[in-house]
């Protein structure tokens, strides 16, 4: 029994957030996001070069062969700093998919390379999500079709446009003909695969929203620590202290509760949709939480386009129903622990393997 | 991170269990609130320590085993999971013990440690009083020093089980001209002490839950402080983190009630249901004890890592009072018009323990400083926002 990331997971985290914390701040995303396409081909290159593109890619294809432990840890970034999701679609729930598909899937080891070297950019339209993200620009769009998956190349597919409050979220209606040509997986091999892709999703949701709302407090004790009114700063009012210390309560005890879901399925435990939606509940509540009480802290000013706490505010609300809402994932949790013979007794914390 | 149990905790595991079942007692015991309950756990304190199961953490000269914390967290999940009695010396086992270990001198270890963890000494808590409560630095009782003796008068309060305690620890002005948290020592005294005096304070369940102790000129001799003279802030600001932390209140302590929530709501699941909203409380419950429990392997893990834990603790002591309050609160609902009896009524059913429960839920957020101080140190000290 071991709680703890090995030294390499920890230190590849650093890593990245130090890379991310200059090239990624916010005035460069708010540049970003008044683009059309909202995506940033440089940032995105400088990205893999750190070599995240590549993080749970298998050494034989160019990666670094880490799991779904590390992303537990890699999305918080990703949240923190606000980098689009349609990343983390691409090199984490894409890339597992990919990686899960069988040998005879002859594109498969090629996909796998190219992702680990940034060149390829993979949207997924997973059955949960009625909008897919980032499929105007991505190579290929990953798609369901009765439990079928297929790979549907950029020039198949017509995308009608979703603008959404997040401005860095490019939603797509996606409007397809299954083929056999673009099929890369039958039912019986793909519904599994779409399983653990939401899984998947789901993870890399509730790791971005935990590094939200950890983005959203500092902006807000940062903030509570210089604003004065009644001649002292307002943080040390004890109403705006409790509102933050609350938030601080709600990310630290979501934080074990992410780590053992990707623990869970880095192992396929068989309690790895539980524990997943468990974290994204988990996670969902801290962000809400966050954005709640960070916009009362920051006042009207809270309310403008201007203070940086509008970005992340807005993508928490946006990412919290994306890969499965609210709703879907808490009645997935009820089904579990509900159920007759959940197991829920002493020595079944970790879950069933 | 390897999140499965090493075969030698899995046989800790196995070991716990087959003597839980073996020996935790088929009646319930009475209140400790009673004297009559007092001396039943008392008893079983004994039983638990002749199994070296009393205190699995402290060494095994010392009366222990010698367990780790994750060793330490599965057989608090085997004990909670096996309905074992609560445990009645916890202000002496899971503060003034790791206090003790911290703090003491090896006399004091050897002359201390043994017989609490056979529960041969049972101790009482004495750090509040009359105007020092979350304020704790405005103790004002005196301990003034006489040759190789402290003479104690004053009066601690809220002392939790004092009517029937042994010893009681607590900190006492030793520095008269001191103000604050400056002058202040950390004393042990026997209850039984010329000089002492116990008024029972009857708690909302109407039992004598806590009293207030009286010192009139008691004489307690130099070799029963704890740190220097006058250094007792820093000594007792070690226990109440041991207080707020995970030691107090392990997760077996609310998963079990869950388990048992659970079992409650499916057992009422069609009167339940007419409020939806009672089987979100339920799940939340539930979720909430989950989050605790991985959240101290998680601190565990830190801990053997070399971590130090902080404000977290405090954080700790306001997610365990309030999921304990959700937990209860949510009972009494399923339980509604029946939830107002008590255990034993003819009409009771299975209201069990849950009314019980749900009265001493209410102190969670008071006691071992309130929920607003901790949100304050949270507030200061680990997000460094200004004091008032």
């Amino acid at each position: 029994m071991d709680f703890t990331f090995t030294d390499d997971e920890r230190t590849f985290r650093e890593a990245i957030s130090r890379f991310l914390m200059t090239e990624a701040a916010p005035e460069a995303l708010r540049e970003i996001w008044e683009t059309d396409s909202g995506r940033s081909p440089d940032l995105r290159n400088k990205i893999a070069e750190q070599g995240l593109m590549a993080l749970s890619i298998p050494e034989s294809a160019g990666g670094l062969e880490m799991g779904d432990v590390a992303w537990s840890l890699m999305t918080q970034e990703l949240g923190y700093y606000g980098i689009p999701d349609s990343l983390a679609d691409t090199a984490y729930v894409s890339a597992g998919l990919i990686n899960a598909l069988p040998d005879s899937v002859s594109d498969r080891q090629g996909w796998l390379e190219q992702i680990a070297e940034g060149s390829l950019r993979i949207a997924i339209g997973h059955p949960v999500n009625p909008l897919v993200a980032d499929a105007h620009l991505a190579d290929f769009t990953l798609l369901a079709h009765a439990g079928e998956i297929h790979a549907v190349p950029r020039a198949l597919i017509d995308v009608e446009h979703n603008p959404s409050i997040d401005s860095s979220r490019r939603l797509c209606r996606v409007m397809w003909e299954p083929s056999s040509a673009t099929r890369i997986a039958d039912a019986a091999t793909g519904q599994p695969l779409w399983d653990q892709a939401l899984n998947r999703g789901a993870l890399s949701v509730a790791g971005q929203l935990l590094g939200l709302a950890q983005r959203m407090l500092d902006l807000s004790v940062d903030y509570a620590a210089q604003r004065k009114q009644f001649g002292k700063p307002i943080g040390s009012f004890q109403a705006v202290k409790h509102h933050l210390a609350d938030v601080a309560g709600k990310i630290e005890f979501a934080k074990p509760v992410l780590y053992r879901a990707a623990y869970s399925l880095q192992h396929g435990s068989a309690d790895a949709a539980l524990h997943a939606s468990l974290a994204h509940t988990a996670c969902g509540e801290a962000a809400h939480l966050a954005a709640r009480h960070g916009i009362q802290v920051h006042g009207a000013m809270g309310y403008t386009w201007e203070v940086d706490l509008q970005m992340f505010m807005k993508r928490t609300w946006a990412l919290e129903s994306a890969w499965g809402d609210r709703t879907f994932h808490k009645a997935r949790v009820s089904d579990a622990v509900l159920s007759d013979g959940a197991a829920l007794g002493p020595g079944h914390l970790f879950g069933r393997s | 991170m390897d999140l499965t149990y090493t075969p030698r905790q899995q046989a800790f595991r196995a070991e716990v269990r087959a003597w839980l079942v073996e020996n935790v007692p088929v009646e319930k015991l009475a209140s400790y609130d009673t004297r009559e309950g007092f001396e039943q756990h008392r008893e079983w304190e004994r039983k638990l320590f002749d199994a070296r199961l009393s205190m699995v953490m402290w060494p095994q000269e010392l009366g222990g085993r010698g367990c780790d914390l994750t060793e330490w967290l599965i057989f608090e999940e085997e004990y909670y999971g096996a309905d074992a009695p609560m445990r009645v010396n916890q202000n002496g086992q899971l503060l003034l013990g790791p206090t003790l270990m911290e703090f003491g001198t090896q006399a004091q270890k050897e002359r201390f440690l043994p017989r609490m963890a056979a529960s041969d000494d049972m101790w009482a808590q004495g750090w509040s009083e009359p105007s020092a409560g979350s304020d704790m630095a405005a103790v004002s009782s005196k301990a003034i020093r006489d040759g190789d003796h402290y003479v104690i008068n004053g009066q601690k309060t809220w002392s939790t089980r004092a009517s029937f305690a042994d010893w009681v620890f607590g900190l006492f002005r030793s520095d008269p001209e001191s103000s604050r948290h400056h002058g202040l020592s950390y004393l042990l005294v026997p209850l039984d002490a010329k000089g002492v005096t116990i008024r029972p304070i009857k708690a909302l369940n109407g039992k004598d839950a806590f009293a207030e102790i009286f010192f009139d000129d008691v004489r307690v001799p130099v070799e029963n402080r704890i740190g220097d003279e006058g250094q007792g802030w820093k000594v007792a600001m070690a226990t109440a983190g041991f207080e707020r932390g995970l030691l107090l209140r392990s997760p077996a302590r609310f998963q079990q009630p869950v388990r048992k929530l659970i079992e409650l709501y499916k057992a009422h699941q069609t009167e339940a249901d007419r409020d939806p909203s009672i089987r979100d409380a339920v799940l939340e419950a539930w979720a909430g004890a989950e989050a605790y429990a991985l959240s101290a392997y998680h601190t565990v893990g830190r801990i053997a890592r070399g971590d130090k834990i902080g404000a977290e603790s405090s954080i700790n002591k306001i997610v365990w009072s309030e999921l304990d309050l959700k937990i209860h609160e949510t009972a009494m609902r399923i339980l509604g018009a029946r939830g107002e009896l008590l255990a034993g009524a003819p009409q009771g059913g299975d209201v069990d323990g849950w009314l019980e429960g749900f009265l001493f839920a209410q102190a969670g957020p008071i006691y071992a400083g309130a929920n607003e101080i901790q949100r304050n140190i949270i507030a200061e000290r680990m997000l460094g926002l200004p004091k008032a």
